[in-house]
Formats: structure tokens, C-alpha cells, sequence
């Protein structure tokens, strides 16, 4: 195994830990959505179960971009398409 | 040349998908993989429920007993889903809806059967994610008319300047991208994760992961499974239009 073929692994790990990165970003959406949806349970306790199914509605569709970067993370790490 | 990627003890991990024997389609080298086999596991499941249900709703009774108290839930229960979003154009979906969320639950629990989960393969999640597209668009032909599908293609211009069109365009193409591609990302973590659990602790590994699994295939494969549909039902609600 020569130096290019390490080299681009190397750099391949490394592209996958930055495009983990990506998770921070729903992580932030995730938790405003809980905290307001707690806010919200606070405010009106009734509609408990509405909010809660439309906060999970929310947070899973929020949770895409992040899950986009777990992708990229997965391609780079396990597809290798740059060694090729 | 294989370089494990994570730690030294990394041949034990196993999440990807295995080819099982190959054949010559057209020239072309196809392989029946593991995602076929377990994809006919969970339609053999599907398969014995709809006959056992069948057979227990044909000598249905006026008060429902045993089984046929089940079977009356889950079909009250997936109409009322439909009904919230869909209002008055319900009824025409409750059996696609309905098929298609059963289809996508149990595809996501299988990790719970030892299976690996057919949804984890973008082979089946993205027909899924193209039956929800050619719906909306079959829907939006048919109840609207062809100048408000271009005004609406146009959106923020007027008609007869279609700049944005292109970009709209893009945008109506994405949709059944990202719906395939969040179904897809969401199990696939979850069996990597499991993978990880149990190919680099070994031994360690022996009760406690039941905990992982309830969030993993039960918790996070349910959620899924009602965003997706619930995403398929906007849509095409949208698609419909509020006057029809």
C-alpha cells in the first residue's frame, strides 16, 4: 500500500469526523422545538398529546440535514469513493 | 487491502448488505441480496396477518371477540390517522396509507427478528419515496387545472416570467429525495449503531442492548414511520387543493 492510497484514507477520516459536524445543527432545532413544546404543555396541559405528536412531527423532519452528514460520514468511511 | 475503520477488534462488525448468489439479467450481473430475503420475511409476516385477519372478519361477529377486537383497532387506528390531514379526501387513501405504514413499521421493528432492516437499503426506500411523487403529481393533474399548475411553478413571479421555474423545479424534485433519504439515514443509523454495540464489546454486550433496540428499531423505526406517511399525506393534500 503505497503513500497516496494512506493519504486519502487519512484525509477520508478526517472529512468524516467534519461532516458529523453536521449534527449540531438539529441538535439546536431539536432542543428549541422540546423547549417550546414544554412551554407550550405549561401553558395548556390539555392538549398535552397534540403537542407532543406535533413537536416529534417536527424534530424528526429537523433531524434530516443532520442525518445527511451521518450519510456523507458513512460514504466517505465505509463506500471509500475517493480511493478508487 | 482492508483497513478497519474504527478499532483493532473491527472485523466483527457486520451492517452491510451481502450478496447471496448472482444471475444474468440482460447481460447485466444482479445479485439477490440479503435485503430481498429479509424484505420476503416481512411480507410473508404481512401475508399470514391479512389471511389470519381474513378468515377472522369472515365469521366477524356483531360484538367483536379475540382477534377481531385487534384487527378492528388497527384499522380504526390507521383511518383516524389518515383522517386528521386529509380531511374529506380520506377515504380514497386509507389503503394506501395504511399498507404502506404497515409495510414501513414492520420493515423497521425487523432489526428486532435479527433481520437487517430492508428500509436500511436505498433500493427500497426510494420506490417508496417515487410512489409518494408520482401520487402527488398524478393528484395535482387531475384536480387542478394545467395554468395554475405553471402560475404555481412560477410562484413568486407572475406567469409569464418563468425564472424561478427551474428552481421550483429543483424543489419538487427534492421532495421525493429527502422523504427516501430521511427513512433511509434514520434506520441505517440505528443498524450501525447496533452494529457497533455488538460487534466492539463482544461479550459485554449480552442484556443491556434490549435498551438500545426499544430506542433504535421500536421508538426511533415508529416515529419514521408515521413522519413518512404523515409527509406523503400533506402532500398530496397540497396537491389536491384546498377548493376540490
Amino acid at each position: 500500500m503505497d503513500f497516496n492510497t494512506n493519504f486519502i484514507l487519512g484525509c477520508s477520516a478526517i472529512g468524516a469526523g467534519l461532516a458529523v459536524i453536521a449534527g449540531i445543527g438539529p441538535g439546536i432545532g431539536q432542543g428549541i422545538a422540546a423547549g417550546h413544546a414544554a412551554a407550550a404543555v405549561g401553558r395548556n396541559p390539555g392538549a398535552k398529546s397534540a403537542i407532543t405528536s406535533t413537536m416529534l412531527l417536527g424534530q424528526a423532519v429537523a433531524e434530516t440535514t443532520g442525518l445527511y452528514g451521518l450519510l456523507i460520514a458513512m460514504l466517505l468511511l465505509f463506500v471509500k469513493p475517493l480511493g478508487k | 487491502m482492508q483497513i478497519g475503520p474504527l478499532l483493532s477488534s473491527a472485523d466483527n462488525i457486520d451492517f452491510m448488505i451481502h450478496g447471496l448468489f448472482k444471475y444474468s439479467f440482460f447481460g447485466h450481473e444482479v445479485w439477490i441480496t440479503t435485503s430481498h430475503v429479509c424484505i420476503l420475511i416481512v411480507m410473508l409476516i404481512i401475508v399470514g396477518f391479512a389471511v389470519a385477519a381474513n378468515r377472522a372478519m369472515k365469521k366477524a361477529t356483531e360484538v367483536p371477540t379475540g382477534f377481531q377486537n385487534v384487527v378492528e383497532l388497527m384499522v380504526e387506528k390507521l383511518d383516524g390517522m389518515v383522517d386528521s390531514p386529509m380531511g374529506k379526501n380520506a377515504p380514497r387513501f386509507y389503503n394506501y396509507i395504511g399498507t404502506v405504514f404497515i409495510f414501513i413499521l414492520l420493515s423497521n421493528i425487523s432489526g428486532l427478528l435479527g433481520l437487517r432492516p430492508p428500509t436500511a437499503d436505498y433500493g427500497v426506500t426510494l420506490p417508496l419515496g417515487i410512489l409518494t411523487f408520482v401520487l402527488i403529481h398524478f393528484n395535482q393533474f387531475k384536480y387542478q387545472k394545467l395554468k395554475d399548475i405553471w402560475a404555481d411553478m412560477c410562484s413568486p413571479l407572475p406567469p409569464w416570467l418563468p425564472i424561478w421555474f427551474p428552481i421550483n423545479l429543483i424543489s419538487e424534485i427534492a421532495v421525493p429525495v429527502s422523504l427516501s433519504l430521511r427513512l433511509f439515514a434514520n434506520v441505517l443509523s440505528g443498524t450501525v449503531m447496533m452494529a457497533l454495540v455488538y460487534g466492539l464489546l463482544g461479550w459485554f454486550a449480552t442484556i443491556w442492548p434490549a435498551a438500545l433496540h426499544v430506542y433504535f428499531d421500536l421508538f426511533s423505526g415508529a416515529i419514521q414511520t408515521y413522519v413518512f406517511c404523515m409527509l406523503t399525506m400533506t402532500y398530496i393534500n397540497n396537491a389536491i387543493g384546498s377548493e376540490n
